[in-house]
């Protein structure tokens, strides 16, 4: 068994669990974190995708125990004191979702691409780097205007020094 | 994924000494094929000791044509270093093509070679840039390191530790990725040295892993164009064929892929 810390949402947290819990079940099932989801479990689909030290990572892809001691941010700590983040705000109204079930990866990722890339993005590095997020419903269409719209309203001041 | 003990290493020798204390114990760097393996029930180790801490393991340093790539480098470091854009160009392309970002963002050079997938990518770079692994104990040639699919000259507990490259005068990559696991179903590396010889490896469409061929790079050796490529042809006997493509499909793609990664070094 492995005793986990963390910081979550910039809340400490830490827990009990098996070694090979992954980080996506610590996430949903001892923190109650539900916004993070399990859609393929291979690998493949995104859903799961939270930041982990600041990189967006497959949480079913990592053990908990390896993420001991990271910083971790999933969907629930984007917004702020009831405003939507940017590029959740884009999502909305761009329509960037039907079902809604690939959103919370599909937006960690979003915010992933712009903190590399900065405002100056365009629409075929957007579907380059959605490479890892599969949505069944929307065709991709939306969820790229949305990222490209929360791009520019973020602009180059949301690019995140990768040093 | 059957029950298992974490082993977080702090260094080299500490990680040989913890995957030693069991036979059935298994190195992790980024797990992106560890893990997904594991959770399909296809490897079972007892133990797992977890390298992304082992800070004489990461890093890229370039002295002179020298680039040393940590083990626990990851893709995402490899692609984005402008060390190696500089120096080897091919290879960043290589790295910032593996996978999806989430992917690059954990999986490492080192599991990646020590894995020896026959559609992975790594392994036809460091054999046509004709890359030194370096391990705890030894040296080995990338010649000698791949020896078949999913095998490697890798004894029992060797870890590598970082790879080493000479920067060839030119190089250049291309693959034809699956459409749905984005592993190649054939991919192309070719290196160009200064002294004109040139080495060219496939991956994703050899039978037995990662080949070199002879062929091809003596066309090149003597015309460093697309067009030299055009009368050799690919035996397709030695080549896989499954559900997502036959042999002399492969083969025609091992083709295509050769003439587009020779542009690409230009």
């Amino acid at each position: 068994m492995a005793n986990v810390s963390m910081t979550v949402n910039g809340r400490t947290v830490s827990g009990h669990c098996e070694d090979r819990t992954l980080l996506v079940q610590f996430i949903r099932e001892n923190l109650g974190l539900t916004g993070t989801h399990v859609g393929c479990d291979t690998s493949q689909c995104g859903a799961c995708v939270v930041h982990v030290d600041g990189k967006a990572v497959k949480s079913c892809t990592m053990l908990a125990a390896q993420a001991d001691g990271s910083e971790v941010m999933t969907i629930e700590g984007l917004a702020s004191g009831g405003e939507l983040h940017p590029v959740q705000a884009a999502f909305r109204e761009h329509h960037g979702l039907q079902c809604g079930f690939c959103t919370p990866g599909m937006i960690m990722s979003a915010v992933d691409i712009i903190n590399r890339h900065g405002g100056q993005l365009d629409e075929q590095t957007v579907r380059a780097e959605l490479e890892g997020n599969i949505c069944r419903c929307t065709g991709y269409h939306n969820i790229v205007k949305a990222i490209l719209d929360a791009a520019s309203k973020m602009g180059d001041s949301a690019k995140v020094a990768a040093e | 994924m059957y029950a298992t003990n974490y082993h977080r290493a702090s260094s080299v020798e500490d990680a040989v000494k913890l995957a030693s204390s069991s036979d059935e114990a298994k190195y992790i760097s980024g797990g992106q094929t560890l893990l997904p393996t594991m959770k399909q029930r296809l490897a079972a180790p007892s133990d797992l000791v977890d390298l992304r801490h082992v800070s004489d393991m990461k890093g890229i340093s370039v002295d002179g044509g020298k680039i040393r790539i940590g083990a626990a480098t990851t893709h995402a470091e490899v692609a984005s270093s402008p060390d190696v854009a500089s120096a080897c160009p091919g290879l960043a392309h290589l790295a910032g093509h593996i996978g999806d970002p989430h992917v690059r963002h954990l999986g490492t050079i080192g599991g990646s070679i020590a894995n020896n997938d026959p559609a992975a990518d790594y392994p036809a770079g460091l054999m046509a840039l004709g890359a030194t692994i370096v391990t705890n104990t030894r040296s080995i040639s990338a010649d000698e390191f791949f020896t078949g699919m999913f095998e490697t000259a890798l004894e029992d507990g060797e870890l590598i530790v970082a790879v080493e490259i000479s920067a060839p005068a030119s190089c250049g990559y291309a693959k034809f990725p699956n459409p749905a696991s984005r592993y190649a179903m054939a991919g192309v590396f070719v290196a160009r040295q200064g002294d004109g010889s040139v080495r060219l490896a496939v991956t994703g469409a050899g039978s037995d892993g990662v080949f070199r061929h002879a062929g091809m790079e003596q066309a090149l050796a003597s015309d460093f164009s697309p067009g030299a490529l055009d009368g050799i042809g690919v035996d397709d006997s030695e080549l896989l064929s499954d559900i997502h493509a036959s042999s002399a499909y492969r083969a025609n793609l091992v083709k295509v892929m050769a003439k587009r990664a020779v542009s690409a070094a230009g």
